[in-house]
């Protein structure tokens, strides 16, 4: 079990994480999500030993690990963009570890690898000659191949185009559940998150700002910049708040985040406005509504409709796709 | 402890072996020279070093110094980048050769290159028409002849393994072939370019020979006049002055190049691309290998034409006697001896500078985690070059006055001889290393620490792989200046243990035809052996890094 | 590790070519063992002769030769303190009063072989400078060539600046070499306060300057090695013994332009072994090693009755009258004298 108490990363005096605390239970997956330059690079790199603490514990099941060397963590690295040794081919670059350990039957292992990772047949080839969702994965069977008791992924989808990142991401997923390996995932890509981990940190300024279950954190984001990190469209408050809070049945909160989808057309609906844009995507059509004592909200309706602009429309509310939260002003997002 | 702590503790561990040597090598016996001249009869006399400073002679030295050097890194840098390029990137048949050919000049003594030019540009040589025997262009000519090869091997090693997309993305986007050298192929070369040029700057500063023996006695240079202070006037607190001049040169050189060579990201990607063969493209560097060839190949052919002539006729008779003692007994020991004394003193001069270079090129580029580490390192980048900025009259002056007590009473000692040669190779090897070093991407180190490696086998998988060329680039010059070295030789090799150089300079320094033969056959056998331990070196490739 | 087969074999190629580990300086004999001489590069002994000395003296004979005349001076002064040995070699006329005036030999009376006491230092009154050798700095004329074009070679320092022999003359220059500053000197004593005018003329008349005697003899002058095309060098009174072909020398040596450099051995202050220093000094006076010195060093011997090398005896004359200037002059101007040749000749 991973433990980080209090832990605190400085670069020439300039904080870049503060006090994180955080815990991962065997066989977890958790993944830190935060903006460019909100330290979930650094809080990884220190927790893979590489960079040093200023302040605070790293334990492994109870034990500081200040002063081991991130060689001797046991901790597997993944990057980015996979790092694997342009010299070596990709047979050699994933039994690197297992020659390290003069482990046996290192060669059967690799085969089994990758095999896992979906590359059989690849032993012999250079690096240079793969494509960049063939690297990554023999990165990634290179990091599982001596069973790490903790895998940390930076960024491990985002040099990728969006279908190979979707699909991969599903694969990662089932990989590390059949491998029932514990991992730490830092991404700033919320989808790529959902689809991997089941515990989620959210990271910002240096600060977690919020930590849980993956659809509790989802379910109520802690204030209105987590909300719209998330993935929530906007962030409405007072008046507006109140006004689309009510019309979801919901008790009244100072701030609620509101996704796209949370406003629909609908015969009848509780809302009216009038459609200020709309564009059409394969699943529905996108619109901007300016809702009668709200303002401008995001709405959808179904395929086949055609509210023009100008149009007014009546909207109805799915309270599962709004979350309450403590004071925020309007912003929008995306 | 700490983890920044012990990272301190790794630094100074690491850089320790070097600062060691350096400071007993060099710093003692530099600023114990330099200490003779501010203290006169035990008293503290800085007034008379200060007051030379303001002699018009000196201004004028200090300016022909600074400016013959200018011109000759100038033209070395214009003539060596093309020719690089060609030698590096183009593959055609006896580019090997032609590499290691071209590093000849680097280990020959200057007193024979200085005759050998003056053979052809001398008012009675085939070039005397161009009036430029005597001349600063001669100097220049003399100076980048001897460092042009710095800038083609210093900058080919790193162009060899430049990946080639940058330049391919550039040119798709519709640039022109200048236009992608200029903004794409010369910002990823600038920390090589720089740091050959800076190297070669201070061997130009610190020329002895080519500026005497080309420039016909009318320019001085820093060296040159130290030279004459300390050995012929015994008017050391000139010297000194003078030494101090050049230490501030160097440091404000040091200065200006680390900030030219500074990159944002140092890392270089290595390319995995084939060389292919010239093209009529290939024009400015097929131009400048010429001229470089020509350059330094005219000198070199008159010098085996004049080895080959014994009594106005064709004849080896002058290498036949190299295995003598020379017509009455100019030599204490025969040519052939020297030239093994030579290959081994050049054998420990390799290992040491490479030993001492290796550690150095490593603590200087591991990333640093603050700024004063920063400077540290830096500070320690620029304190190896020094031995190639100062007086080698004041290094050898300094070991006799300064290594003469317990436990450091080393005067008599054979490793005297390698340790000078390997502090004159140190900064080669740093500046051949360290832009290699520096481009590998730190998170490569990374994996393979998470991987489960330690420091040292993560530096055998990540860094030896890519450094493995550079190292013997590095060990290369090494060698190299360890077979040519002069200056400091002289001061301290021991008579029964002379090297090439200094059996060379004996022989063209005594009367007798046969003297003059055999120092000019020597030089052959001298330049012919460099060569062949290039090609050597060239050959050691190895298999699993072969690829790149 | 396939890295590790490459490194093995260059580590072991490495060890087996280092000098390292045979470091032959001989720890365990102690300083009464052996004499250690101090000399310029130019030194140099017959084999035979120096296993002679060991054998009769008893003392193993360390040699330590490096740089000039002017270096080793220099050197001798700076480690006066600590010397680097027991006895030197090589001090010659024109930097003998520095090393008197910083003490740096000891006072040693030897026996000096017929002849010797001509080439005594003056005012060195208590002996602490032995003269073993010595050779005459002369211009020296490729008579093959001034028969070629008809013309009479010069003889006196006042033709060197003839328009007749315009363009003719090379020589070394004083401040880079020993000789080039024996011929400075020679310029001194003939001319007094008026040689910087005689040097003006010289230079007037087109006389080249070399950095070093090798440059100007082999590179410039027509006997020379280089086959320049200049037939009138600054070179030594015994030069002519080394154009001889078919029982003749092609050049002649100047004997109204000279300039005598002796050298000088002397026991250091402060030897380790002052007993075996004054053993080689003696015998660096000996008839063996006295006949041995053309050959080896190009330099004439000081005992009158040590045979010459037959080339030698025939074609190599010494000046019967060559300039001279007072050691103590040369140490108190070399300085001035330097600056203002510099200032002369590079106008």
């Amino acid at each position: 079990m991973l433990s980080l108490h209090d832990v605190s990363v400085a670069y020439d005096a300039v904080p870049a994480v503060v006090d994180a605390t955080l815990t991962l239970a065997d066989g977890d997956v958790l993944a830190v999500l935060g903006p460019s330059g909100s330290g979930k690079s650094t809080l990884l790199r220190a927790v893979a030993g590489l960079e040093p603490t200023t302040a605070g514990r790293i334990c492994w099941d109870g034990a500081d690990l200040a002063g081991v060397p991130t060689h001797k963590r046991g901790f597997a690295l993944m990057f980015q963009d996979g790092q694997l040794f342009a010299h070596l081919t990709v047979a050699g670059n994933v039994g690197y570890a297992l020659r390290l350990r003069r482990t046996p039957k290192a060669r059967e292992r690799v085969r089994e690898l990758l095999a896992l990772v979906g590359l059989e047949g690849y032993g012999d080839r250079l690096p240079g000659t793969l494509s960049g969702g063939e690297r990554q994965r023999v990165a990634l069977a290179r990091s599982l191949a001596v069973s790490p008791r903790l895998l940390l992924l930076d960024e491990p989808l985002s040099a990728l185009d969006a279908g190979l990142r979707e699909r991969l991401a599903a694969d990662l997923r089932d990989i590390l559940r059949a491998a029932g390996t514990t991992a730490l995932m830092v991404t700033h890509d919320h989808d790529e998150a959902f689809a991997v981990a089941d515990l989620l940190a959210v990271m910002r300024s240096g600060r977690i700002v919020q930590q849980g279950d993956i659809a509790e954190v989802w379910r109520a984001p802690v204030d209105a910049e987590t909300a719209l990190f998330l993935g929530y469209a906007r962030v409405l408050d007072g008046a507006a708040a109140g006004t689309l809070l009510a019309a979801a049945g919901l008790a009244a909160a100072p701030a609620v985040a509101v996704r796209r989808s949370a406003l629909a057309v609908a015969e009848g609906g509780p809302l009216g406005g009038v459609v200020v844009s709309g564009r059409a995507t394969p699943e529905q059509i996108r619109l901007v509504v300016d809702v009668d004592g709200i303002g401008e909200v995001d709405a959808v309706a179904r395929l086949g409709t055609h509210p023009a602009p100008g149009e007014r429309v009546a909207l109805a509310v799915d309270p599962s796709r709004l979350a309450a939260t403590p004071a925020g002003r309007e912003r929008s997002g995306g | 402890m700490s983890s920044g702590m012990k990272r301190a503790l790794t630094l100074v561990a690491l850089a320790a072996v070097p600062l060691a040597v350096l400071g007993v090598f060099f710093v003692l016996p530099v600023s114990g020279m330099i200490g003779e001249g501010f203290w006169v009869d035990g008293t503290f006399d800085p007034g008379a070093v200060l007051e030379v400073l303001g002699r018009p002679r000196v201004h004028r030295v200090i300016w022909f110094t600074v400016w013959s050097s200018v011109l000759g890194t100038t033209f070395a840098v214009l003539l060596g980048l093309p020719a690089a390029h060609l030698l590096y990137r183009r593959e055609f048949l006896g580019r090997r050769v032609l590499r290691a050919l071209l590093l000849v000049p680097f280990v020959l003594p200057t007193v024979v290159v200085g005759v050998a030019f003056r053979e052809l540009i001398g008012e009675s040589g085939p070039l005397g028409f161009l009036g430029l025997d005597g001349s600063a262009a001669a100097i220049i000519a003399g100076l980048v002849f001897f460092n042009v090869a710095v800038v083609i091997r210093a900058v080919g090693a790193s162009w060899e393994s430049l990946d080639p997309r940058p330049a391919e993305a550039a040119a798709a986007l519709g640039a022109g072939p200048a236009h992608v050298f200029r903004t794409v192929t010369l910002p990823a070369l600038r920390p090589a370019i720089v740091s050959a040029a800076s190297v070669v700057f201070l061997f130009c500063a610190t020329a002895f020979g080519v500026v005497l023996t080309l420039g016909g006695l009318r320019y001085s240079s820093l060296e040159t006049e130290i030279y004459l202070l300390t050995t012929n006037l015994l008017d050391l607190q000139a010297a000194a002055a003078l030494s101090i001049v050049q230490l501030l040169a160097i440091t404000a050189l040091l200065v200006v190049t680390g900030r030219l060579r500074a990159v944002p990201d140092p890392s270089l990607a290595r390319s995995t691309a084939r060389h292919r063969r010239p093209s009529r493209g290939d024009w400015p560097g097929l131009l400048a290998a010429g001229v470089v060839v020509v350059l330094v190949g005219t000198p070199l052919a008159a010098l085996v034409v004049g080895s080959l002539r014994a009594d106005d006729t064709w004849s080896i008779a002058n290498y036949r006697a190299l295995s003598g003692e020379g017509s009455h007994q100019a030599l204490l020991v025969p040519v052939t001896d020297a030239l093994v004394t030579s290959l081994r003193t050049a054998v420990d001069a390799t290992w040491m500078s490479l030993s001492l270079g290796l550690l150095v090129a490593i603590v200087v580029t591991r990333r640093s985690r603050s700024r004063s580490e920063r400077r540290v390192r830096g500070l320690l980048d620029g304190l190896f070059m020094l031995p190639l900025g100062v007086s080698a009259v004041t290094l050898g002056f300094g070991f006799l006055i300064t290594l003469d007590q317990p436990p450091l009473d080393v005067r008599d000692s054979l490793l005297l001889v390698p340790i000078a040669q390997a502090l004159v190779a140190l900064p080669l090897v740093v500046r051949t290393l360290v832009p290699v070093l520096g481009g590998v991407d730190d998170r490569q180190r990374q994996a393979a620490a998470s991987l489960g490696a330690g420091p040292v086998r993560a530096f055998m998988t990540v860094d030896l792989p890519a450094m493995w060329k550079p190292l013997l680039a590095a060990a290369g010059f090494a060698f190299a200046v360890s077979l040519g070295e002069f200056g400091a030789t002289s001061f301290l090799a021991r008579d029964d243990h002379p090297t090439m150089p200094i059996v060379i300079f004996r022989l063209i320094g005594h009367p007798g035809a046969m003297n003059y033969g055999m120092a000019l056959a020597a030089s052959v056998v001298l330049a012919a052996t460099t060569a062949v331990v290039m090609l050597l070196v060239e050959r050691l490739r190895v298999p699993s890094v072969g690829s790149f | 590790m396939r890295l590790a087969a490459p490194i093995l074999a260059i580590v072991l190629a490495g060890s087996a070519c280092s000098a390292v580990g045979e470091d032959s300086s001989p720890g365990d004999e102690t300083a009464s063992d052996r004499v250690v001489l101090v000399t310029h590069e130019s030194f140099v002994l017959p084999k035979k002769l120096e296993k002679q000395f060991e054998e009769e003296s008893g003392y193993d004979l360390v040699v330590r030769g490096s740089g000039d005349a002017g270096t080793l001076t220099n050197k001798l002064v700076l480690t006066k303190d600590d010397p680097l040995g027991d006895v030197a070699f090589g001090v010659d006329n024109t930097f003998a009063s520095r090393a008197l005036d910083e003490g740096v030999f000891a006072p040693y009376d030897a026996e000096l072989p017929a002849g010797a006491d001509a080439y005594e230092l003056a005012g060195d009154d208590d002996h602490r400078l032995t003269p073993v050798d010595n050779a005459s700095v002369c211009v020296n004329v490729d008579d093959t060539w001034f028969a070629e074009h008809d013309l009479a070679p010069p003889t006196t320092l006042d033709d060197l600046a003839d328009p007749a022999y315009q363009d003719l003359f090379v020589l070394p220059g004083a401040a880079t070499s020993s000789p080039g500053m024996a011929f400075l000197l020679t310029t001194v004593a003939a001319y007094g306060d008026a040689w910087p005018d005689y040097w003006t003329k010289l230079m007037a008349n087109g006389a080249k300057l070399t950095a070093g005697w090798s440059d100007a003899y082999e590179v410039d002058f027509t006997q020379g090695g280089g086959q320049g095309d200049r037939p009138i060098v600054l070179s030594y009174d015994s030069s002519p013994a080394f154009t001889v072909a078919d029982g003749k020398t092609s050049t002649s040596a100047l004997l109204d332009t000279c300039f005598r450099q002796v050298e000088y051995a002397g026991v250091l202050d402060g030897a380790a072994n002052p007993d075996g220093a004054e053993a080689l000094v003696d015998f660096l006076l000996s008839p063996d090693v006295q006949a041995a010195l053309p050959d080896s060093m190009y330099v004439f011997p000081v005992a009158s009755d040590a045979p010459l090398p037959q080339d030698w005896a025939e074609f190599a004359q010494q000046p019967t009258k060559p300039y001279a200037v007072d050691p103590a002059s040369i140490s108190e101007h070399r300085d001035d004298w330097l600056r203002e040749w510099s200032d002369v000749t590079s106008r």
